[in-house]
């Protein structure tokens, strides 16, 4: 016997109310395709492209604790402001992210890359140099391609010294629409 | 062999919990029942150590949330005494009219006047059926009419 649709929904929405989750996501349809979406208490904490939920879910299980659920209404106002953004109605974001899973540096690197404001971009080199290692452009590539939440936190306004966009974990014709969205001109 | 996502158990399991709440609550009741086992399960989840026996497990919380569910309908369907305007219980209004009516008749008056039951109910209660529960109630009335009048 099936479950219905509807008790299911209010079995998640009671869970994501409940407080008991360690992690509640969701996968939403956006202008760049389909992202998956997953939050804790505590904050946004994955944007991921091109998901296969399950194995997303045993990272986020990993990382943050086996209370991982499908809880969409946990993802409200992530998915709000995304829609915003992609609008073009929103230039900065007000979620809070989670970060407890990364690393000092990359945790260092992600602040500084937040304060890059919407339609400009910076290099890898200058957020060195801001993160107070001017030599590591090449570990701040890193920390970019490990971004746990893309989009959010901007690492596609991140490009080389020399003005080429160098690469983005979801692919740089995803770097290249979100930098038009923004008004920036390639 | 480490415990696997919640979402992951969840989707395992629910369609068979869902099944099993049914055929012991029946479809409505089931609803709540089925959000109370596995928001126990939630609850519970951090506590397991390894994933054998999940499906025992489960199957464990259910069946208690479905005899809480039980009890909680017995206590519920013992029927409350009604108000009445002096305070008495309202059988106890009826009583001595009813006391010189035949045991079945007695009874299917009380139960439907005193208690307020529908003819479905007093027929399980009476051990025989609604019909039956109904022609009891109206002997009874009439004869209490006949002794009024008499």
């Amino acid at each position: 016997m099936t479950l219905p649709t509807l008790v299911d929904d209010r079995f998640r929405a009671a869970a994501s109310s409940s407080g008991l989750l360690d992690v509640s996501y969701d996968v939403t349809e956006s202008p760049l395709g389909r992202l998956f979406l997953a939050a804790s208490e505590r904050g946004l904490c994955r944007i991921v492209y091109d998901a296969e939920p399950e194995a997303e879910e045993e990272r986020l299980a990993r990382g943050f604790g086996a209370r991982v659920l499908r809880a969409p209404r946990a993802l409200d106002e992530t998915r709000r402001e995304l829609d915003d953004y992609f609008e073009g109605r929103r230039h900065a974001f007000e979620l809070p992210v989670d970060l407890r899973v990364v690393g000092d540096f990359q945790r260092q690197v992600l602040g500084r890359l937040a304060e890059v404001p919407y339609g400009s971009v910076t290099t890898y080199g200058a957020l060195a140099a801001e993160s107070g290692r001017p030599r590591a452009a090449r570990a701040v590539g890193g920390a970019m391609n490990r971004n746990p939440v893309p989009i959010v936190l901007p690492c596609h306004r991140v490009v080389g010294s020399d003005g080429r966009l160098v690469g983005y974990g979801g692919g740089l014709e995803r770097k290249v629409a979100l930098l038009r969205l923004e008004g920036v001109e390639l | 062999m480490r415990v696997p996502p919640f979402e992951r158990f969840y989707e395992t399991h629910r369609d068979e919990i869902w099944a099993f709440l049914v055929r012991k609550l029946g479809r409505e009741r089931a609803e709540d029942a089925f959000q109370e086992t596995f928001l126990r399960a939630l609850r519970a989840y951090p506590r397991l150590e390894h994933a054998r026996h999940l499906r025992a497990w489960t199957y464990t919380i259910a069946g208690r949330v479905a005899i809480d569910e039980l009890r909680r309908r017995r206590t519920e369907e013992l029927p409350a005494e009604p108000a009445t305007e002096d305070g008495r219980p309202g059988y106890a209004q009826i009583e001595h009219l009813a006391a010189e009516l035949p045991p079945t008749e007695r009874a299917a008056v009380v139960l439907r006047y005193a208690y307020d039951l529908d003819y479905d109910d007093i027929g399980t209660a009476l051990g025989s059926t609604p019909e039956a529960a109904r022609q009891a109630a109206s002997a009874g009335v009439r004869r209490l009419r006949r002794k009024e009048l008499a």
